[in-house]
């Protein structure tokens, strides 16, 4: 094979609990701002999605209309970084651009599904009940604002991104594999630029109960990620982030600006039924990452649940000369979101030349005085999946 | 001996095991028999009832059963039985140890019906809302229902299961699934990341809230009665796909290792287009332009031209827009040709098995290929004089057939076609 191309990040488009764009970013992490909301959906927490005008982005209400909340973040995001990397509207690029979505599924409508079984557990279920049901009260558009693939789907209509279109699920490793295939396809020349990212709305009640199931959500108190030992658990986040990667030869014929290089994305999936399987996975990964300091930067999108919380800590703390940044805490936790974002945080440091400071009670978490010129971005999801890429500055 | 790489320099990448479930029945063998004796596994679905549904009818794959059932468990029970018998095909790595990465076309998990019923009841008080249903979903009592309704859930029990290598890459693109599951196969060993690659697409997702979803889109027929008669893909009286399960897995590898090991290859994956349609959520640009792109697109990337392709493994959902564009992007790209190449369309006889279908009826393209026999369309009484195809109607049709084409689209603007051939060219 030929030698590999290098990957630049030459575009990031990030919304979320904090706000908008790249500047709102920096400034609410530079002022270690966190926004929670432990009101609404009380006992549990969530990071709201910020107040957005879709409308800049998404200008049909037509098309506003045919999408739940997780496309029009999506959607949104998309277009930020389309302009960040400044071919927003450019039908020659857009036509030929790859994209890889991480995502999961749409929202249910709530109200349906709890007056079903209300009048199930009434005992009116008779044979036909559910069907005539769901044919009377399901909206067709909910359909397709549920379908994984047409968060893709919406990129394409509202910004033109329509070369190819791949839609990977499976949580927070879907976002993981998504970087990983988009770097890899890029450094092949199987593609000169891709769309990658992810979206999520935490604000759901049925996403809720899903991770009740498992017992996964945080309740009552609102902690720093790291300082759940004893109250463990994910506070659920909107966000939608997405980066354009392309190869240094295009970026560079088209005058495109790079934030950062995308050197290396490599995906795991420990058998978490051993205890340590997570601390081993990450300390592979890290092994064959090329990290060259000792006294670099790293971004977790650790989740606060357990144990893989405290399997991340364990491997953490054999690399104590790292500065680690936990998005969890400021952003809550985003699902496929959280790679793409820390990879997008990460991007965003090494071009400001400053890593953002801690926000750590326990100490985990230490001041970056240097600036970083390599900085790791590690993924482990609450339930399965770990990964962990290498993030470069340019110089 | 052929050289281990293509034209273009990229190492070739064959087949060497395949294995099918589809309403006709599990194994190559049998579905073989029954699609080309024009067979159809539609039937009226018992699985739940059909009170009020519009379309009564399905691909069900009934002779699996799961427990507890759920469309998801299903849906993986299918991945195990096709994947069991692509593997003993190929006798690639050893039980449980497959040498690669995993790539899975699944369709996009949920909740499902009888286990939110289940919580619903668990409630134990009249009138209750979703707090009340949060209140008793931890502590555990539900916490397989976490598990189980994960989207990597399917993908992480096939790891387990046999062993495949790396993070398992799990994937939607609506309709065209199989086909990019085979695409990232391709792919990966193109770029020499591996020898070999497992590529499953499985979908056993025929519940009531499905059903009803394509309906209220109206996509599905409503020609209920006779059930086996509803799927007629190019006729003129088509109106609507029917739905349906299966499961396709293919055992990629490249041809060098292939080789290197005595493997018996079925066929080569020769090229591979995909091109994004951006018109609208669930119809086709009019102009046909992504679907003539990504024809022409997986043409080039086999370095192959139309007079090279001898039959087309059509899309043909029995849509009345889907079958009408795929007409259009076959004509402009193959020209005359478009009307004298065999077009036939699996889906006349095994419904239409989302996102299990581009990788089942790739296992069929290749099973044309050795078989050198190509299945028809059924229900070919009344032909659309909009599509003059030659959709070898109704019987079966010995053939040469030495590359053949085949084709999916899907909701959202998914495009993608595989070129299949029986020796590298």
């Amino acid at each position: 094979m030929n030698k590999p191309k290098e990957a630049w990040i030459t575009g990031i488009g990030i919304v979320s609990s904090l706000g908008e764009g790249l500047d709102a970013h920096w400034d609410a992490l530079n002022a270690r701002r966190v926004n929670v909301d432990e009101k609404r959906f009380a006992p549990y927490i969530v990071h709201p999605l910020a107040p957005v005008s879709f409308d800049t982005q998404i200008p049909k209400k037509g098309d506003q209309r045919q999408m739940e909340a997780w496309q029009r973040i999506g959607t949104y995001a998309a277009g930020l970084a389309l302009d960040s990397a400044g071919v927003k509207g450019d039908r020659e690029i857009l036509g030929r651009m790859d994209m890889i979505v991480a995502a999961g599924g749409g929202e249910r409508d709530v109200a349906v599904d709890m007056a079903i079984l209300n009048a199930d557990a009434k005992g009116n279920s008779a044979p036909g009940f559910l069907n005539e049901r769901l044919l009377n009260d399901l909206r067709p558009t909910l359909f397709l604002a549920q379908l994984s693939n047409l968060l893709a789907g919406n990129i394409a209509i509202v910004h033109g991104v329509s070369g190819t279109s791949r839609t990977f699920m499976g949580e927070e490793a879907a976002s993981i594999d998504a970087a990983r295939i988009a770097l890899a396809r890029v450094e092949s020349g199987q593609s000169d630029i891709t769309l990658v990212g992810a979206a999520h709305n935490g604000e759901r009640t049925d996403l809720l109960i899903l991770y009740e199931f498992g017992d996964f959500n945080l309740k009552d108190k609102f902690d720093p990620v790291w300082a759940r030992d004893k109250h463990s658990g994910f506070a659920l986040g909107s966000a939608g982030v997405f980066l354009v990667i392309e190869s240094r030869e295009h970026a560079e014929a088209r005058g495109a600006k790079p934030y950062a290089r995308l050197t290396k994305v490599v995906a795991d999936l420990a058998q978490r039924k051993q205890p340590g399987a997570v601390t081993k996975s990450l300390e592979a990964m890290w092994s064959g990452l090329g990290v060259t300091a000792d006294n670099g930067a790293l971004i977790s999108g650790t989740t606060g649940v357990e144990p893989v919380t405290s399997e991340e800590k364990a491997f953490l703390k054999g690399h104590p000369g790292f500065a680690v940044r936990a998005t969890g805490t400021s952003f809550g936790h985003t699902l496929e979101t959280q790679f793409p974002l820390g990879l997008a945080l990460a991007a965003l440091s090494l071009s400001r030349g400053a890593l953002f400071p801690p926000n750590d009670p326990t100490g985990l978490e230490v001041e970056m005085a240097k600036p970083p010129t390599q900085i790791v971005v590690v993924g482990a999801g609450h339930w399965q999946g770990e990964g962990m890429a290498l993030v470069e500055a340019i110089k | 001996m052929t050289a281990p790489r293509d034209k273009f320099g990229r190492p070739i990448v064959v087949v060497t095991g395949m294995g099918v479930v589809t309403s006709l029945g599990a194994g190559k063998t049998d579905n073989w028999k029954r699609l080309t004796a024009g067979e159809s596994g539609i039937r009226t679905v018992t699985r739940f009832p059909i009170d009020g549904l519009k379309s009564t009818m399905a691909g069900t794959v009934d002779f699996v059963t799961v427990e507890p059932y759920s469309s998801t468990g299903l849906t993986e029970r299918l991945a195990d039985i096709a994947t069991e018998e692509a593997l003993e095909q190929s006798g690639i790595g050893r039980k449980g140890d497959f040498p690669g990465p995993l790539f899975l076309a699944v369709a996009p998990v949920e909740v499902e019906w009888p286990q939110r019923l289940e919580v619903g009841r668990a409630v134990g008080k009249p009138d209750f809302d979703v707090n009340d249903i949060l209140a008793i979903s931890g502590g555990g009592k539900f916490a397989a229902y976490h598990h189980r309704f994960m989207f990597g859930s399917v993908a992480g029990h096939l790891v387990e299961k046999f062993g495949t290598k790396g993070s398992p890459i799990s994937l939607s693109t609506a309709c065209a699934s199989g086909a990019t599951a085979i695409q990232l196969g391709v792919e990966a060993i193109r770029r020499g990341e591996t020898d070999a690659a497992l590529c499953v697409a499985t979908d056993g997702s025929v519940n009531p809230e499905a059903l009803i979803r394509f309906s209220l889109l109206s996509a599905l027929s409503t020609q209920n009665d006779p059930p086996q008669a509803a799927s007629k893909p190019f006729s003129k009286n088509r109106d609507g796909f029917v739905m349906a399960e299966g499961a396709g897995t293919l055992v990629l590898e490249s041809y060098e290792a292939a080789v290197a090991r005595g493997a018996t290859i079925l066929g080569v994956v020769a090229g591979c287009g995909e091109l994004t349609d951006s018109f609208h959520r669930t119809r086709s640009s009019p102009d046909g332009k992504p679907i003539i792109g990504c024809v022409r697109k997986s043409l080039a990337d086999a370095g192959m031209t139309t007079e090279q392709i001898d039959h087309i493994n059509a899309h043909g959902t029995a849509t009345p827009e889907n079958d009408k564009m795929e007409f259009v992007g076959i004509s402009a790209v193959f020209g005359e040709r478009a009307t004298q190449i065999p077009v036939s369309s699996n889906k006349s006889m095994i419904g239409h098995t989302i996102s299990a279908a581009g990788a089942v009826e790739a296992i069929i393209s290749l099973l044309t290929l050795e078989h050198q026999r190509i299945p028809p369309t059924i229900n070919y009484d009344i032909p659309d004089p909009a599509i003059p195809f030659d959709v070898v109607p109704n019987v079966a049709r010995d053939a040469r057939v030495t590359a053949v084409m085949s084709n999916s689209f899907g909701f959202g603007g998914q495009n993608a076609s595989l070129i299949l051939t029986r020796e590298p060219i």
